[in-house]
């Protein structure tokens, strides 16, 4: 077992989580609380394969993903922001009404042939870097390469920009935002979209890069509720989100790998000779989620931050809140 | 100034008309929010049957052959409160911690829990074959309450003490219930390397109409069994602790206003810990009286079948009433029941979805009434 290798396989496995991670810190940094991440992620999953199937070409997949699952969130945008309903019921909804539809429209998809898949390739020089290359510049998918760009420009959006800073505006203090002008719902409408499209790229990313296929909810595994989750670890902020996706990338990587040889470390592989324990192993990306929240918001508790101040609740103009 | 207006002031707009949202200075009488639910739902079935067009299907044969094979006949309906038997108690599961403002979407993993719990008294065993029925229904009741009220325990502790968010430990661990009784069907109880545990014997199962065609042959192939006085009677149990008892009252008021609850003294951690033990227990029932009464051993798919994720909204449809609950669950057996042979098999699960998104959606109008201004009128 070749311990780069599953690092290597590890970052592309946490890419769809990254996608799916940042888009909900979007929408949460405006102050909407969004649980229709898996949801999302499986209606972008299903159009993204069944585009590709129909039509030959993974890119148009992709885009039609993250179209539909944007559009599939502004479902939650209008609820939760114009008619103010409850957004924990609301993105629980989401979240039922994307596993529902994605089940009726990927119908028969599971038995549909291979599909081209997106592009593989190394990147010249980078990859020559001893450990680091070949873990994160070597034969990976243009995706994983796109979830490295979107790292840093999230962050320099976010806390560099004047719409960045709106955006934080709107999420911690509405009310003063839009004092100054600032269109709260047009903008909570468009980060909830924002946060849908990234959701819908991360189950294109799954659909037709790393596990490749429609495998109906299992094509997501729970992996858009673990993007919840991580949003909490990483504090609301991108970098942190990128350490925890590539890192839980790794361990579901390492669940499934760590069954296959007959050695580990020099010892027998228990799990080699117990299949059984596997059971175990796959309870491991769900235990870890919870450990994760629990050690974020124990650090959000001793460090006194925060979730942004507006988060979950709806904003009426004039109305007296926060 | 309490009204929202759907266009921005000062843009001179084509149609004549405006649409104002105004909150309501009354309550609406209570007949308005059933009608509201009402018209939900058939707007729902309306949408659905869209979808089932797109998709090409006939949304009329469709809708007539759920209410045919749900109803028909009394063979039909029996099978019907079958499925709505586990429902009935994961609601009432999801209604005791939703009144507290508590996201308890970890139903299913309880209820998983709570059958595993019942099968393994009758298999490690704790009780031998020859138990008498009175004894061996009782324990695999405890048991199934305890495992599944641990798996309420464990989100509630985290919640309460670490202010841990207990959705997604809920939503977790239901996927950790999963692969728990995973291992114990495929690695110790397997019978003969099939991923289904041995035959409870009889003396576990729960008491079935049919066993007493003898006296009533009305009754003969009729599968309905204990758990629906089971779900029945908890939601009496239900009602008398959220609406007649001193600890329900706390649980109210810590949903409708947490700050004015921690003010008058009460306990919020403690109450967060004991409403989802509670949630958990009542899940876990669901989940004995569908090993017991159903299923008969443990197996994965007909007991991880989503009842915990059904029971979420018919909660949310019964407005956390516990007496409601038991009749939307029986309106969700039916369409349980008879999607299961509609194609594409998703459908059921999709008109859940559409059904649960009218009905937040429609709440709005308990709380604003739409008016339509002419735009003259208002210069």
């Amino acid at each position: 077992m070749d311990l780069i290798i599953i690092l290597q396989a590890g970052v592309a496995s946490g890419t769809a989580l990254l996608f799916a991670t940042i888009g909900e810190i979007f929408a949460e940094r405006s102050g909407v609380l969004n649980l229709g991440v898996e949801g999302m992620m499986l209606v972008g999953a299903m159009s993204a394969f069944s585009v590709a199937i129909a039509t030959g070409n993974p890119w148009l997949g992709v885009l039609v993903a993250m179209i539909a699952a944007g559009l599939f969130s502004q479902i939650h945008a209008f609820i939760s922001i114009t008619l103010q309903a409850d957004q924990v019921v609301s993105g629980l909804a989401l979240t039922f009404l994307g596993v529902g539809i994605s089940l009726v429209l990927g119908e028969g998809l599971s038995k549909a042939g291979a599909v081209s898949l997106l592009p593989n390739f190394s990147i010249p020089i980078l990859s020559m870097i001893p450990i680091i290359g070949p873990i994160f510049f070597t034969n990976h998918s243009v995706l994983v390469y796109v979830g490295y760009l979107l790292i840093p420009f999230a962050w320099y959006y976010i806390y560099r920009t004047r719409p960045g800073m709106h955006l934080r505006a709107v999420g911690e203090y509405p009310a003063a935002a839009d004092a100054l002008g600032v269109n709260v719902y047009r903008l909570r409408y468009f980060y909830v979209f924002v946060g849908g499209v990234l959701a819908g790229l991360a189950g294109a990313t799954i659909s037709l890069a790393i596990a490749p296929g429609w495998f109906s909810e299992l094509t997501t595994a729970g992996q858009g509720w673990i993007a919840i989750g991580l949003v909490i670890f990483a504090q609301w902020d991108p970098i942190r989100a990128a350490f925890g996706s590539y890192a839980f990338g790794a361990l579901r990587r390492l669940v499934l790998d760590i069954q296959g040889p007959v050695t580990l470390l020099g010892f027998a592989n228990p799990f080699y000779f117990n299949p059984y324990w596997g059971f175990f192993l796959q309870m491991l990306p769900y235990a870890f989620t919870i450990i994760v929240l629990i050690i974020g918001s124990r650090e959000a508790m001793r460090k006194r931050i925060g979730a942004p101040a507006a988060l979950g609740t709806p904003y009426v103009r004039g109305e007296r809140g926060l | 100034m309490s009204e929202i207006s759907s266009t921005s002031p000062g843009r001179k707009s084509v149609i004549p008309f405006r649409i104002r949202m105004e909150k309501r200075i009354k309550e609406p009488p209570p007949w308005f929010s059933s009608l509201i639910s009402f018209i939900a739902i058939i707007f729902s079935l309306f949408l659905g049957g869209i979808v089932i067009a797109f998709v090409g299907g006939d949304p009329f044969r469709s809708y007539a052959h759920i209410a045919r094979a749900s109803f028909g006949n009394i063979g039909v309906i029996s099978d019907t409160i079958v499925k709505a038997t586990p429902i009935i108690l994961t609601a009432l599961a999801c209604s005791v911690a939703f009144r507290m403002r508590l996201w308890n979407i970890g139903a299913e993993g309880q209820f998983i829990m709570g059958a595993f719990g019942a099968t393994a008294v009758v298999l490690i065993p704790l009780l031998p074959a020859e138990t008498s029925p009175w004894i061996f229904i009782p324990t695999m009741m405890v048991a199934g309450m305890i495992t599944g009220g641990l798996w309420g325990f464990i989100p509630g502790y985290l919640k309460a003490k670490l202010q841990v968010n207990e959705i997604i430990t809920t939503l977790m661990l239901n996927y950790i219930a999963i692969a728990w009784i995973n291992f114990f069907i495929f690695a110790v109880w397997s019978e003969g390397g099939f991923p289904i545990t041995m035959k409870f014997p009889t003396t576990a199962w729960m008491p079935r109409l049919l066993d007493y065609a003898d006296q009533l042959p009305v009754l003969r192939g009729l599968t309905s069994h204990l758990g629906l006085l089971i779900g029945i009677g908890a939601a009496v149990v239900v009602w008398y602790i959220i609406y007649r008892s001193r600890w329900g009252y706390e649980i109210r008021l810590i949903g409708d206003n947490q700050r004015a609850a921690e003010y008058a003294g009460i306990n919020i951690a403690r109450n967060t810990i004991l409403v989802m033990i509670l949630s958990g227990a009542l899940a876990g029932l669901g989940g004995v009286s569908e090993v017991g009464g159903v299923v008969h051993r443990l197996q994965t798919s007909p007991v991880a079948a989503g009842y915990g994720f059904t029971g979420i909204i018919v909660a949310w449809l019964a407005k956390l009433n516990p007496f409601a609950i038991v009749l939307v669950s029986i309106l969700f057996g039916a369409l349980i029941l008879a999607g299961r042979e509609i194609q594409p098999s998703g459908i059921t699960r999709m008109i859940q979805g559409i059904i649960l998104v009218s009905l937040i959606a429609s709440d709005f109008l308990m709380r604003y009434q739409i008016r339509l201004y002419r735009t003259a009128e208002e210069a």
